[in-house]
């Protein structure tokens, strides 16, 4: 018994970005850093409530920049992608759900 | 028969007249060491967030100093100042963050190996080409974030913070010690990059080696860049 596969697609389905894409991405992710590290500098911002919000954002963003652009995950194979989001989407979900447990953050 | 034609299929997919390596006849039409590696990548999130997990559930918990972010005083009157050098951490999260940007150009400069310059190409162009100097900057700029681990490791041992101190210096010392293991491992691995590639060459064929170096590299950035926000910025 034998069984039809349609071809699958090829690990590479784009061309990666260029040297000047990967150099804008270094640049982004400077930048974003040294808001980050400014901000923790700042007296009045480090006591604001939206400190911590912000850096977690600046955070995530520079994480998802990096895996899309220098991991190449936007131009690659949607089970590549499912590899990694799977398990992401399970550990901070277990992170946020110790934190609950521990009381250190709350509904 | 319907099988051989898959197979031929698949391989014709996989094998794709484009420079990349290897060509594997799988069921996916994809490699399995980059399956390997993805997957292995994805456990690895698991492990930093149990480590990532543990630093902030006990984070605020020590019973002494040295603490983090604010200031401590012992019972014998001795003052404490708080133990996180944010410059030097700064710098060596752009270290780390420059050593990604070497590495994807490392990657680059193996797949476009064998291609002729374009004419009047300057020297940025030439530089991207050289995979040994990527590769080679690569290296050095996780062995200088090593450094960085290094000098803190041993400045915060001097003031007074070791694995036994407290809740702090356990769950901190835990988690950015199994960073830099892996990072020693990222330093390691791409010099053995560099010698295959110093001795033998390395071609467009062996993108996907290059490719895979690469990815478990910048995992290993990417968690540092958690571990930055969530340990020395956020107080």
């Amino acid at each position: 018994m034998s069984h039809d596969h349609k071809p699958a697609e090829p690990s590479h389905e784009h061309s990666h970005p260029s040297g000047a894409t990967y150099l804008k991405v270094a640049v982004i992710l400077t930048l974003i850093t040294v808001i980050e590290v400014w901000a923790y500098y700042i007296p009045a911002l480090v006591s604001s409530p939206l400190f911590n919000p912000s850096l977690l954002i600046m955070s995530a963003a520079k994480f998802a920049i990096v895996v899309l652009f220098y991991m190449h995950l936007k131009y690659d194979h949607k089970l590549f992608k499912a590899l990694f989001t799977g398990p992401l989407i399970v550990a901070t979900g277990t992170i946020f759900a110790l934190l609950f447990l521990f009381a250190k953050i709350s509904l | 028969m319907a099988s051989h034609a898959a197979a031929a299929s698949h391989g014709a997919v996989a094998g794709h007249d484009d420079g990349h390596a290897h060509h594997h006849h799988t069921t996916t039409g994809l490699d399995h060491r980059k399956i390997a590696i993805w997957a292995f990548i994805g456990s690895e999130c698991m492990l930093f967030a149990s480590l990532i997990s543990t630093y902030l559930i006990y984070k605020g918990k020590s019973l002494v100093g040295p603490f983090p972010h604010t200031e401590y005083v012992d019972a014998a009157g001795k003052v404490f100042t708080p133990i996180l050098d944010i410059p030097v951490t700064s710098a060596s999260t752009f270290v780390l963050l420059m050593s990604s940007l070497a590495m994807v150009l490392a990657l680059q400069a193996v797949q476009l190996k064998g291609q002729p310059l374009p004419a009047g190409a300057g020297w940025w162009t030439r530089a991207q080409r050289s995979s040994q100097l990527w590769l080679g900057m690569t290296a050095l700029l996780g062995a200088c974030f090593l450094g960085f681990q290094a000098y803190e490791f041993t400045s915060f041992v001097r003031e007074g913070l070791t694995l036994k101190t407290n809740l702090f210096g356990s769950t901190f010392f835990t988690l950015t010690g199994f960073h830099g293991a892996h990072v020693t491992v990222g330093v390691l691995w791409l010099m053995s990059l560099l010698w295959i590639d110093r001795t033998r060459g390395l071609t467009p064929k062996d993108e996907l080696v290059v490719d895979i170096c690469a990815l478990y590299w910048h995992f290993v950035d990417v968690v540092w860049i958690a571990i930055f926000t969530l340990i020395y910025l956020i107080q």
